[in-house]
């Protein structure tokens, strides 16, 4: 219990004494974003279990871990993934690296930290007032600031998050402001990964604002190193006849908080949220989405899968709201947990909220272990038992999966999720 | 060649199978009759591995191995095949993923070379054309959203691929009308030869009008209460169980 | 549009006069001091004649019920109650205890006639016995002594503590501990009545047996607690009533019930829960919070719980069960329906913990005018109840736009071998259902009314067969001008 100020306090007597180095530090607006987030942070803490949301993913050694911030200069270049996409934004540690990165030169896309100056308005425009986004405003030294114009075709875009081995507990706090313009498109496929055996904490924060009939396909590959943390919160507003899909996978870190919050702003708009979680021995996952129906006649559809072995946690949490004007919602909602070890554990908590009556929503949840009659047929036709418990953990996952249709999104997938049982079950 | 000695069998507790003797040359096909409740099914899951069955006594050799003490995959490598009653639907598992996974391992298990995609499909398509099926088989779901006579032509497909040397058909026939049982005979049949025996459990004697068996085996009570030739089925089909046992 | 837009009309038009229950029993009162105190649990207790050690009990509750908040995590608002502004104490002033029904005084017995109950034993022959608790003391038991031939014990809790002290001693705060929850606590303390059910070994009860509970007087709180016990092998089925007259105030019903199932007993409770709601503009009405929960304590025991929730301006009620023998079997069964300001906040709780053991929930909400209507769940699986199975469905029907209906479930599983499947949808009454029914003749008010009782059907066929037909027609009720 003592462990949880004594984090909010590092964190904040960090910011005290980084608050005129940070970027923007001496610039007035930014300078008062920051200070009205630590306030914010300094009331709330770090959430603990006693809050509604927060009731299942504890904290507290993230509290205790005693975090410092990244900024030394990298020692080591880490090895950096294959690049699939014509364009790439590296960030190591948080902060953008410019000789690893290719970009696009059609339109506005590069470090926060440099052009912070024209982020004025659209920082901070889409955050809400809650406490890991408030760490994240108080302490982000870069992020991604992308503004793809109206009508343009951003095609695909990699979005690449190294941790680098400093032999210490880092913090990187991230912040990605990204705007797709009306009837533009994108596809941002973001990988985040770090050593091995290193103890950091990745609390990247997105704002990402689709303009009228734009769409962005956001796929999100989390494989952290085993002993990192992740926090992410992801803030989208769409507006009219915008798509927002979001599909992520959850392989690595010990604890993962994968946060999306959406709101349906315009008549028409649409989200998809899709997502695999896969947590082996000392892992904790959590995804929790928040699907806000803002307008009449938008669309929301969400699949989440969860698999679990060894000692392991598994979160989801999904609240779909639907304000009063949103009429003719159609919402819908399934999450689904497969539990391949007797030390697994998972907690569900989906949840509606509805305040019009011409909708039609619904959710669902199963919880259960893999189908008994399934291997054995399987086995039956000769595979051995571990290659069928992989095959059945594969096609557990289709759903969630093939909402993912972009090819180099498909290959950077596959390769996440390909073999996972059998290194789990070595 | 498949021997079957003294074989009891029990599902929590309850004794099934009180005592089978059975042997199937290599080259035969062998037919089990019985009643419903007689133990048919649970023969055909003890031979083939199913977990819930607890083998109180007796043994199973196949070719001189010891069946009962191998998992489930080893016996399918070893070329033991059990057409299931009710084919399991595998959501999200591709058909054609599946059975080139099969072969593969049916394969790896005799120490054949695993064959690649396309020499599979290759292969598939011929079997698929040989059996009158559709390629269509391949594109979905493992038995997902499969009529009863589609399941029960992947089972045929599925022996076809892997080429067992002793082939377990356990109520193949069951809800198939006329033309697809033919299909399945005809898959059957094709096999038959100096190396394929296979056990064909039944409740009707319809099936073995088109796949004739050597001998004809009585299962009652978990025993196999009378055997003969393939008119005791038909004996078995005009007077029924009780009587001919008798 | 058009039918939707008649059917807002007619809710917005439901009048007061749709709660045929509020009337008053004029009837000479005693009464305990306003407020609440230590001296208040020991004037209950004295009243009562009470030994020590319950005294001790409540006591011992009261001053836990000090240090505790009240909840707060509820979907419901409502002013701050004075726990001080209410009796905590209010019997008819009937100086003689009566013995058997004639010597009930009439005016008591006209009131429950009024609202339907069955109090003269001759008028039910087919046999549903009841147990009639008037603001704090029950004043009638109907069959007691046909019961008592079968073992079947079936009187008030008041009684029980007299008659039967070592059953109550044994099983009174085992299933629902003093400390539980706000509410329970302070009904622990200040509990005045309530029924007390014991089946013995083997015993199959042949009749329903039933409490009526009635809130009459002003501003009174009703803190009943009941007690079942059913013995290995025993059956029971056991139904609850309750209203209320109708008052500009809010008043407050803070019960408890226990159940407790042996091996192989069966228990089957069911509630139609009618307090007064509150008018249209949504002042007066019941507070209604409750703690109800059965232990399956016995191997391949079972607890069944069906609610028609029809009533009180709010409900905090979640009906648990606690699944602790093996093969062990827990239902919950519930219809809630909000009207105008009415707030419910409802659902269940089963706690797996014995191997095998399964539990079915079924719940469907039904809100219009400008209610909220709350499904809150927790299927809970702890890691040796291997093989554990539990379906949800949870069902919500909107009526009009300025309504809500919300969906809570928590599902926690650390059991490889559980399964749990929840189901959750929320829609409206569709122009084509309505149209469908109209065209066949039916009017805009019966064919909600059809279609309503349709959507509840699976709860409704529940319920013991006397009180389904009831059910339905409060359903209709309730939602009456929109569902006629």
């Amino acid at each position: 219990m003592s462990a949880q100020p004594s984090g909010t306090q590092a964190f904040l007597a960090r910011f005290e004494g980084l608050r005129e180095h940070l970027p923007g530090g001496r610039t007035p607006w930014v300078a008062q974003l920051r200070a009205e987030a630590a306030e914010l942070f300094g009331a709330a803490g770090l959430p603990g279990r006693r809050i509604e949301a927060w009731r299942y993913t504890d904290l507290a050694p993230i509290a205790q871990a005693g975090f410092s911030e990244a900024l030394t200069l990298v020692r080591e270049t880490p090895a950096l993934p294959p690049m699939r996409a014509p364009y790439r934004a590296v960030f190591v540690d948080g902060r953008f690296a410019e000789n690893l990165s290719l970009l696009p030169g059609s339109y506005r896309c590069g470090s926060l930290a440099a052009g912070l100056d024209g982020a004025q308005g659209l920082l901070g425009a889409l955050a809400e007032k809650l406490p890991l986004v408030a760490l994240n405003t108080m302490l982000f030294e870069d992020g991604l600031l992308l503004d793809l114009p109206a009508d343009t075709d951003g095609g695909v875009l990699e979005l690449v998050s190294l941790a680098s081995h400093t032999g210490r507990p880092i913090a990187f706090h991230p912040r990605h402001l990204i705007r797709i313009g009306d009837g533009a498109s994108l596809t941002l496929i973001e990988t985040s990964t770090g050593p091995a055996g290193a103890a950091y904490l990745h609390n990247p924060v997105f704002e990402i604002a689709v303009g009228a009939g734009a769409t962005l396909s956001h796929v999100r590959i989390q494989r952290e190193g085993r002993a990192g943390f992740q926090l992410s919160t992801v803030q989208a507003a769409v507006q009219a006849g915008g798509t927002y899909d979001n599909f992520t996978l959850n392989a690595g870190a010990r604890l993962v908080r994968n946060e999306i919050h959406a709101a349906l702003l315009g008549p028409k708009a649409t989200c998809h949220m899709n997502g695999a979680q896969l947590a082996g021995d000392g892992q904790h996952a959590d995804t929790t989405t928040f699907l806000d129906h803002a307008a009449p006649d938008c669309a929301s559809r969400q699949t989440y899968k969860t698999v679990l072995a060894g000692k392991s946690r598994g979160v989801f949490q999904g609240k779909i709201l639907v304000r009063q004007a949103a009429q003719r919602t159609d919402g819908y909602q399934m999450n689904q947990a497969l539990l391949l070890s007797e030390e697994a554990e998972i907690d569900a908590k989906p949840q509606l909220e509805i305040y019009a009556d011409d909708v039609k929503c619904s959710h669902g949840a199963t919880v259960g272990a893999l189908d008994e009659a399934q291997l054995f047929y399987l086995r039956a036709r000769g595979i051995p038992a571990e290659q069928a418990r992989a095959m059945l953990v594969q096609a557990f996952l289709v759903e969630a999966v093939e909402g993912v249709t972009n090819p180099i999104a498909q290959a950077a997938l596959a390769e996440a999720t390909e073999g996972w049982w059998e290194r789990e079950a070595a | 060649m498949l021997k079957i000695e003294g074989l009891t069998a029990e599902i929590d507790g309850k004794p099934i199978l009180k005592g089978i003797d059975l042997e199937i040359p290599t080259g035969e096909i062998h037919a089990i009759m019985g009643p419903n409740g007689s133990g048919k099914s649970t023969l055909s899951y003890v031979l083939s591995g199913r977990e819930g069955y607890e083998i109180t006594g007796g043994s199973a050799t196949y070719n001189g191995l010891d069946l009962l003490a191998m998992e489930p995959e080893e016996r399918a490598g070893s070329g033991v095949f059990l057409a299931f009653q009710y084919p399991v639907e595998l959501p999200g598992v591709g058909n054609a993923n599946f059975l080139r996974t099969a072969v593969n391992a049916v394969r790896k298990h005799k120490g054949e070379p695993e064959i690649d995609a396309m020499q599979f499909l290759k292969l598939a398509r011929t079997k698929i054309k040989a059996l009158q099926m559709s390629d269509d088989m391949l594109k979905r779901n493992v038995n997902v959203g499969f009529s009863g006579g589609e399941k029960k032509r992947n089972e045929v497909l599925q022996m076809a691929l892997l080429e067992p040397t002793l082939a377990i058909l356990d109520e193949t026939d069951s809800g198939l009308d006329i033309d697809a049982l033919k299909i399945v005979a005809d898959g059957v049949n094709a096999m038959r030869g100096a190396n394929f025996s296979s056990l064909v459990i039944t409740h009707y004697q319809r099936l073995l009008d088109y796949i004739v068996p050597d001998r004809v085996h009585v299962l009652m009570g978990g025993r196999i209460v009378k055997s003969g030739g393939p008119e005791l089925a038909l004996a078995l089909e005009a007077e029924g169980y009780a009587k001919v046992a008798a | 549009m058009a039918a939707v837009a008649e059917t807002l009309e007619t809710v917005q038009a439901a009048n007061d006069g749709g709660y045929k229950w509020g009337f008053e029993t004029d009837i000479a009162m005693e009464f305990a001091p306003k407020g609440l105190s230590e001296d208040i649990v020991r004037f209950i207790s004295a009243k009562k004649n009470e030994p020590d050690w319950l005294l001790e009990w409540r006591l011992k509750a009261y001053a836990h019920w000090l240090k505790m908040e009240e909840p707060e995590w509820a979907a419901v608002s409502y002013p701050k109650i004075d726990y001080q502004d209410a009796y905590y104490y209010a019997a008819p002033s009937n100086k003689v205890v009566p013995k058997s029904l004639d010597e009930v005084d009439p005016e008591l017995l006209r009131t429950y006639e009024k609202l339907g109950i069955p109090v003269q034993e001759q008028q039910r022959l087919q046999g549903i016995a009841v147990d009639m608790v008037f603001d704090s003391v029950s004043v009638a038991t109907t069959f007691k002594d046909r019961l008592a031939k079968e073992g079947i014990i079936f009187c008030s809790i008041s009684e029980a503590v007299q008659e039967h002290p070592e059953l109550v001693r044994q099983y009174l705060g085992s299933v629902v501990p003093q400390g539980d929850n706000y509410f329970a606590c302070l009904n622990s303390a200040v509990f005045t009545d309530g029924s007390f059910v014991y089946i013995p070994k083997g015993v199959r009860c042949p009749m329903e047996l039933s409490t009526y509970f009635r809130i009459n007087a002003k501003s009174t709180g009703q803190f009943e607690r009941t007690l079942i016990i059913a013995e290995a092998g025993s059956y029971v089925s056991y139904l609850e009533g309750c209203t209320a007259p109708m008052r500009d105030e809010n008043q407050m019903h803070a019960a408890v019930v226990e159940l407790v199932a042996m091996d192989d007993a069966s228990i089957k409770y069911s509630t139609v829960q009618n307090w007064y709601p509150g008018d249209s503009e949504g002042k007066g009405g019941i507070y209604n919070f409750v703690t109800k929960r059965g232990a399956c304590r016995g191997a391949r025991s079972k607890i069944s719980w069906t609610q028609v929730e029809t009533g009180s301006a709010i409900t905090w009620k979640y009906p648990s069960c606690m699944l602790l023998g093996d093969d062990s079997v827990g239902e919950f069964y519930s219809v809630a329906v909000t009207n105008n300001h009415q707030q419910a906040d409802t659902g269940t709780k089963m706690w797996h913990v014995g191997r095998n053991t399964r539990s079915t929930i079924v719940s469907k909400g039904i809100s219009a005018g400008q209610a909220q209507n709350t499904y809150r769940g927790l299927v809970k699986i702890s890691p040796k109840a291997v093989g554990a199975r539990n379906f949800t469905q949870c069902d919500s029907l909107l009526i009009g736009d300025k309504c809500g209906a919300h969906t809570v479930p928590y599902i926690e599983n650390r059991c490889a071998t559980a399964k749990v499947e929840h189901e959750a949808t929320t829609s409206r009454i569709a122009e084509d259902q309505l149209f469908y029914c109209r065209s066949r003749g039916l009017t805009q008010e019966e064919a909600v009314g059809l279609i309503v009782n349709g959507f509840c059907r699976e709860v409704l066929k529940e319920l013991p067969m006397e009180f389904a037909v009831e059910a339905q027609k409060l359903l209709a009720i309730s939602l009456e001008g929109s569902v006629g």
